[in-house]
């Protein structure tokens, strides 16, 4: 190796050591851990290689209820926040005076820690002996009955954990799309003005399509974030998610490596893998139907 | 369509509130005749496309009032004039192929006007015959040349037959070589469309070759309206005369006295009715005779030989620009080996302007005097 | 030909059609604007509110004429909240400086140096990019636990150091510098070193400024590395700890406190925010995820 490369590397090698040691290493570990039966973490042996693990994962309650909160918590989050997002960065965009603090404060979301506001919309959405919580008074307003989100029925608990998630998620988004917004040149509107175009037409006929990448962008990334949901989680229910039954698969794998029925580095590797494949899966089908609706 | 402005005006508010606020149009009134070719034309930052906005509605006047024919048209939001207007930079629809984008603006047609989509494609064909684009109908914008690009521009402007069409700078983003064959074509164009045209340039070569008239603007105010010809031959004042003709007339700090225009010493001309005071003296390059009696001794520079023509770079103490270029036929004979060069000057070709105002003083030229 | 009682129609309704679209479009935002706003609202109201007071309303009040400090000073003797506070300021600083150590020669040699493999090594750092952090923390955690580092602040910074999204948008930054500076640099004898620290660095500031912001955010808000690596007290950042608080902290339910302690989390970052508002959303537009 001459001296210029040797050098070269030695810039690199304080990277490639964090790296090779926590991003290399445990990706090829995980593999070697989610297929070996009856880990010992103690004694650090097994019986055999198999796909037990897996198996086990897929046929554990806990998991089943996890995936399939996670997937009600996509299938409602991403396309709701999207559209919310997309529909107050067109208005955000129209407007002039007081433009800067509404983005000011749209952001602000995206600054504060998970866990500490998660508690501030437990409180509001809790029912306790003492109070029946902000919302349930609003609710009782309206003529309704009220409803405990935190401890209460599943669809209830499920609706708070999907508000939350929009909140939390919404800043990042509105953000992208208004600068994706601001990116399509006047001209276009222009002409189009000049061309009698409907304000409806002009979003569907040429904002859209022209935005359409960083709309697909959010998608994915919304499915790849709202899959690994876990913190907001946490901050709504607590740590025992198993037993408020809204785990998810983060959660699950979290849960098996750690805590109260932690121990088992193993399955939380299979079920690792598990999200990961899903993930991917998804990821893959999100990038073919956005090349077929992304012309150019 | 005739399209007359009258006392049109536009005023932009200040950046800050302490600024004064920027008048980009000021006082605008001339009409334009029904079919015509107009160019708008100034340096850049003089408002032209301020006012080509105003016409087309995506601006609206501070004051003033814009007609089409008899319609004022003034407040109206620009979909309901019925004006086609080509951008700049084209603003073609990237993610529409040539044919949508030039069926776009008819697909927004409603009630009684609303068009089949057989019609619509047969207009699409007739518009993009006439612009000869009708072999790239299903291209994206992106796969088409510059040229190509700004043809489905005017294909689209034009589609759904406005009452003026409006063109932005339509030849910047071109190409010399194709900038010329551009504007034939967009003359060509107007002519068999005979739709009135104003375009916005800030090229005087392209507006003078195309026009029917031109407008010449500075910072806001109408200098001078006319067809390309006259408005070369007969500047209203010293910014226009400077403006038009490749190369640029000479300026000379000179003075009348006496009946006699002179520049330093030397007495150029006799300009009877004009009364003693200190002028700017214009000459175009192809105003300059050799001579070698004649009056205007300059110092010899260099010669550029352009084949039909010579080009003679001299210098001289009264001019503004470090260098003279005059324009003199390819059968005169310089002596290089010589100093200086003398001429003498054509009087329909030298313009004089007041010092203060810089406006044209009409003179009755007779034989320049000799040495 | 249009007469000109219909202009005056197309007009007044142009008009008309104008100024309600306006008061739709701010009626929607401000109602966002409520939903995000109200939050940090509650959470501030009830942190001046007193305990007493706050657990006798049952239909709570939307402002309080007696604020309190009390609770503040209860959410720093009642739980350790100091402490929490102390133990992140500490993680977030040596992380984001570690950060910074590794992330700026490494996008050096990827920007401005030649080797052999460069492309290579620059594609499989960047496919790296695509790992989740869920399938690597396995071992990492089994890899802490096993070298005798939980409950340290090795264990907690070393693993959260790298993020190969970092280099990346450093050394994109960093190949934008022309190339003919570093040849005049190389001609007046400069090291590859000092042209990095006086050239490359002060030109690459803003960049450099907004990653460091990104990590701060990131540092001061990771929650599943600690919670897994820490179970001493001792060693909880704020979001373990207000996790704590939650479950354990200040006895019965005094949410008055838990509150206070809340305010005193996110203010921090707040403050960050609006000071460097512009920096951080620029950073964030230019591919910045959460978390």
């Amino acid at each position: 190796m001459d001296k210029k490369s040797y050098k070269a590397w030695l810039y690199l090698l304080p990277a490639i050591l964090f790296l090779g040691v926590f991003l290399v290493y445990p990706l090829i570990d995980v593999f070697i851990y989610s297929f070996e039966e009856g880990y010992n973490s103690a004694s650090q042996t097994c019986f055999g290689v198999g796909l037990y693990n897996y198996s086990y994962v897929l046929h554990d309650p806990y998991f089943l209820q996890a995936l399939q909160n996670t997937f009600i918590l996509v299938i409602i989050t991403v396309p709701l926040s999207t559209g919310i997002a997309l529909l107050i960065s067109v208005g955000l965009s129209s407007i002039k005076p007081l433009r800067n603090l509404y983005q000011t404060v749209y952001f602000l979301p995206y600054v504060t820690n998970t866990l500490a506001v998660g508690l501030v919309f437990m409180i509001l959405f809790k029912k306790t002996a003492y109070s029946d919580g902000l919302v349930n008074l609003l609710i009782n307003f309206f003529g309704g009955s009220s409803v405990d989100f935190i401890d209460g029925p599943y669809w209830a608990k499920m609706f708070v954990l999907c508000f939350y998630t929009i909140w939390v998620v919404m800043p990042f988004k509105i953000l992208i799309l208004t600068s994706a917004l601001a990116s399509v040149k006047q001209d276009y509107y222009n002409a189009a003005r000049v061309d009698g175009t409907s304000k409806f037409r002009i979003f569907t006929r040429i904002t859209l399509p022209l935005i359409s990448p960083t709309v697909f962008y959010l998608v994915i990334t919304g499915f790849i974030g709202a899959f690994k949901a876990y913190s907001d989680v946490v901050a709504l229910f607590g740590t025992d998610l198993n037993a408020a039954g809204m785990n998810t698969i983060v959660g699950y794998i979290y849960d098996m490596l750690y805590g109260n029925s932690g121990g088992y580095p193993s399955y939380a590797s299979a079920a690792a893998i598990i999200l990961f494949t899903i993930v991917l899966t998804i990821t893959c089908i999100n990038l073919t139907v956005s090349k077929k609706h992304v012309h150019y | 369509m005739k399209v007359v402005l009258q006392n049109l005006t536009k005023k932009f508010p200040g950046r800050k509130k302490a600024d004064a606020e920027v008048i980009a149009v000021n006082d605008f009134t001339f009409e334009i005749p029904d079919g015509e070719l107009i160019g708008l034309l100034g340096p850049s930052g003089c408002g032209k496309s301020t006012a080509l906005n105003l016409i087309s509605g995506l601006l609206m006047p501070t004051s003033g009032k814009i007609y089409f024919g008899a319609d004022d048209v003034t407040d109206l939001p620009p979909e309901n004039r019925g004006v086609g207007l080509v951008f700049q930079n084209y603003a073609l629809y990237p993610h529409l192929t040539v044919k949508q984008n030039i069926i776009f603006p008819l697909q927004n047609l409603k009630g009684k006007d609303k068009l089949s989509k057989d019609e619509m494609s047969e207009k699409a064909y007739e518009i993009a015959k006439l612009v000869q684009i009708d072999e790239l109908m299903d291209r994206k914008p992106s796969e088409l040349s510059g040229g190509q690009q700004q043809r489905v521009a005017i294909a689209r402007a034009l589609v759904k037959m406005p009452r003026v069409l409006l063109l932005d700078e339509p030849l910047s983003n071109l190409d010399a070589r194709l900038r010329l064959q551009t504007r034939e074509e967009i003359k060509r164009i107007q002519q068999e469309t005979k739709i009135t045209t104003i375009f916005v340039t800030h090229d005087q070569e392209e507006a003078m070759s195309i026009s029917d008239r031109i407008v010449v603007m500075q910072s806001g105010v109408i200098q001078q309206i006319g067809k390309p010809q006259d408005v070369y031959d007969d500047p209203v004042n010293l910014f226009v005369a400077k403006f038009l003709g490749t190369p640029p007339i000479n300026v000379f700090v000179g003075k009348v006295k006496d009946g006699g225009l002179y520049i330093g010493d030397d007495c150029i001309l006799d300009v009877a009715d004009v009364s003693d005071r200190e002028v700017y003296i214009g000459i175009r390059p192809e105003g300059f005779i050799l001579r070698e009696d004649g009056p205007l001794c300059c110092t010899l520079g260099g010669l550029e030989v352009m084949g039909r023509d010579i080009s003679v770079v001299s210098s001289h103490p009264g001019c503004q620009a470090p260098t003279i270029r005059s324009i003199i036929s390819a059968e005169n004979k310089v002596d290089l080996a010589s100093k200086t060069v003398r001429f003498a000057v054509k009087p329909n070709k030298v313009f004089i302007f007041d010092k203060e105002t810089e406006a044209r003083i009409p003179f009755s030229a007779e034989d320049a005097r000799h040495g | 030909m249009i007469k000109q009682t219909e202009f005056e129609k197309i007009e007044k309704s142009a008009k008309v059609r104008g100024t309600a679209t306006k008061v739709v479009v701010y009626t929607l935002l401000t109602i966002w604007a409520i939903v995000v706003l109200f939050p940090f609202y509650w959470m501030l109201l009830t942190s001046v509110k007193d305990y007493g007071a706050y657990n006798a309303e049952y239909i709570p009040k939307f402002f309080t004429l007696s604020p309190t400090v009390q609770n503040y000073t209860d959410a720093f003797t009642a739980v350790p909240l100091a402490k929490y506070f102390y133990n992140t300021v500490i993680y977030t600083v040596v992380t984001t400086a570690l950060m910074l150590v590794v992330t700026i020669p490494a996008a050096f040699a990827f920007a401005r140096l030649n080797f052999k493999g460069k492309n290579l090594v620059f594609t499989l750092f960047l496919s790296l990019m695509m790992i989740p952090n869920e399938l690597v923390i396995i071992t990492n955690f089994v890899t802490i636990t096993n070298l005798d580092l939980r409950n340290t602040f090795s264990g907690l910074i070393l693993p959260s150091v790298m993020s190969v999204f970092y280099i990346y948008l450093l050394k994109e930054n960093f190949a934008q510098i022309p190339d003919q500076l570093y040849y005049a640099a190389k001609v007046d004898g400069t090291s590859d070193l000092k042209y990095l620290f006086k050239v490359m660095l002060p030109i690459c500031k803003p960049t450099i400024i907004t990653i460091t912001i990104l990590k701060v955010i990131e540092c001061w808000n990771s929650y599943v590395w600690p919670r897994l690596i820490t179970d001493d007290a001792a060693y909880y950042l704020v979001s373990n700890g207000i996790q704590e608080i939650r479950e354990n902290g200040f006895g019965r339910e005094n949410i008055p406190a838990m509150m206070a302690a809340v305010v005193v989390i996110s203010v921090p970052l707040i403050v960050l925010f609006l000071l460097f508002r512009n920096k951080i959303m620029e950073g964030v537009a230019r591919g910045g995820t959460k978390g």
